[in-house]
């Protein structure tokens, strides 16, 4: 997505720091749990949850795992689970 | 066409904020900005209006409220005084560093302490830095055109920045005068209905607005709002001759000049004193003085091209400021004029001079003083000190 540069929005994402290396836990989203309230998105302190087709998706590229989103989730459908053990 | 009616500064900047047609106001009321948010009430609760009126418990909610509704497309309006920007401070700053265009109607008072109500510029003058367009007018009809052209400016592609327009308190909030109101229509017809595209919250499209951002965007977010902060002066150009086109009155855009053409002194003024400038210029000029008056009317951005065009000829010229700089014993415009006048090679002999504080007055002695310094400034006295306008 081309940056303008008037209004910094999330759904632009940064990109400038390999955040997603920083993580020690990553989230797994249970999509038979989910029921798409879209808290995850909300909370997600720097937008690495998108919509995609009414679907939630976690975007590992750029998620530190600070956990917020599966702290957050009201029907806890989000793991936190060590980085290589899934 | 529209009517001319009587009314004070701040009915005449509600009806200005309702002819522009607001989606949301919020706004928390204070001394002397109160009847504007009074007004706006009760034009609502009369279907006069049909806006959704938000009752907020502070200036900060206020500004937060219609920073919400900007980021869904909104167009709103608000309005505040002195310690109420002061509280309003946070969400003021990142309403323009979210380049949400909107327009707040400041009625300008003095900063507390010592404890005041009454009139000044210095609530607005110390927040000239936070991103905001600011416009001061001289009476209560400008005060409603410039609401009006303030969105026109605001929203403008090339701008997306909020705007203040700055009247003094009680000098043009309380005092009534003749304002023409004009037909809704015409405004309609000057002001189309507002369409965000840059940013909007959309619950079908969720993302979050402001992530935490790493220093080398930021700089490039800056510098992005610094350009459009320099195309505002264009903008506001042509909004004040499409504005005078359609309405009938013209204000110059960024300053304005009175009697300046052959004048050898100037003074330089902003808001409502600048009408006791003209009588004190037409009166020396009845004595032959060739003397004119800089009206600056956009404080942010600083005018300086426009500034130093009016004075580049000129042999001396006073700033008469309604606030202080603090540590360096001049007002703001005084400052910002020279750094314009130095950063384009000009060395004109100037004098600094403060008044007006806390609603104290301004008179047209005072002015005629001024005017006589500037007389003796221009046969070589070297006047360098800031003459202060008191009793």
């Amino acid at each position: 997505m081309a940056r303008d540069f008037i209004t910094p929005k999330g759904d632009e994402g940064i990109y400038q720091i390999d955040t997603a290396s920083w993580r020690t836990y990553k989230p797994v989203m249970d999509k038979d749990i989910c029921v798409e309230c879209g808290i995850c998105l909300t909370y997600c302190p720097v937008n690495s949850i998108h919509k995609e087709n009414e679907k939630y998706i976690i975007d590992l590229s750029y998620c530190k795992g600070c956990g917020i989103c599966a702290n957050e989730c009201p029907k806890k459908a989000i793991d936190m689970v060590t980085e290589g053990d899934k | 066409m529209g009517k001319t009616i009587a009314i004070t500064g701040n009915t005449a900047a509600a009806l200005g904020a309702a002819l522009s047609r607001p989606k949301v106001i919020a706004a928390y009321p204070i001394t002397p900005q109160s009847s504007v948010v009074e007004y706006a009430a009760s034009m609502i609760a009369d279907g006069q209006l049909q806006s959704s009126m938000v009752q907020v418990e502070s200036e900060h909610s206020a500004m937060s409220v219609v920073q919400g509704a900007a980021m869904a497309g909104a167009r709103t309006f608000t309005a505040t005084s002195a310690q109420g920007l002061a509280l309003m401070y946070e969400p003021y700053f990142r309403m323009s560093t979210l380049r949400l265009p909107m327009v707040m109607a400041v009625a300008g008072r003095e900063m507390t302490a010592p404890e005041t109500i009454w009139s000044g510029h210095q609530d607005t003058i110390s927040v000239r830095d936070a991103g905001w367009i600011q416009i001061y007018v001289e009476d209560n009809q400008e005060a409603l055109d410039m609401i009006i052209q303030g969105y026109k400016l605001a929203e403008d592609k090339d701008v997306l920045i909020p705007v203040n327009i700055c009247y003094d308190g009680f000098y043009i909030s309380h005092l009534y005068e003749g304002v023409n109101i004009p037909e809704q229509s015409e405004v309609d017809a000057y002001l189309p209905p507002y369409k965000q595209e840059h940013v909007i919250l959309d619950p079908e499209k969720p993302m979050a607005v402001d992530p935490m951002t790493p220093g080398n965007l930021v700089m490039k977010y800056r510098k992005s709002h610094l350009d459009a902060m320099q195309r505002a002066f264009a903008v506001l150009d042509k909004a004040d001759k499409d504005f005078g086109d359609q309405f009938g009155r013209y204000y110059g855009g960024t300053v304005e000049e009175y009697k300046c053409d052959d004048a050898d002194i100037v003074l330089i003024t902003m808001g409502a004193m600048s009408g006791t400038a003209k009588a004190a210029v037409d009166e020396k000029r009845a004595q032959g003085v060739k003397v004119g008056l800089l009206k600056i009317r956009m404080m942010r951005p600083f005018p300086k091209q426009q500034v130093a065009k009016v004075l580049a000829d000129k042999k001396a010229y006073a700033v008469i400021d309604k606030n202080v700089v603090f540590g360096w014993n001049t007002g703001a415009v005084y400052m910002e004029t020279q750094a314009a006048l130095n950063q384009l090679g000009y060395k004109i002999a100037s004098l600094p001079v403060i008044g007006g504080l806390g609603g104290a007055d301004i008179s047209l002695e005072h002015m005629t003083n001024v005017i006589e310094k500037l007389e003796k400034m221009n046969k070589g006295d070297d006047e360098q000190e800031c003459y202060w306008l008191e009793d």
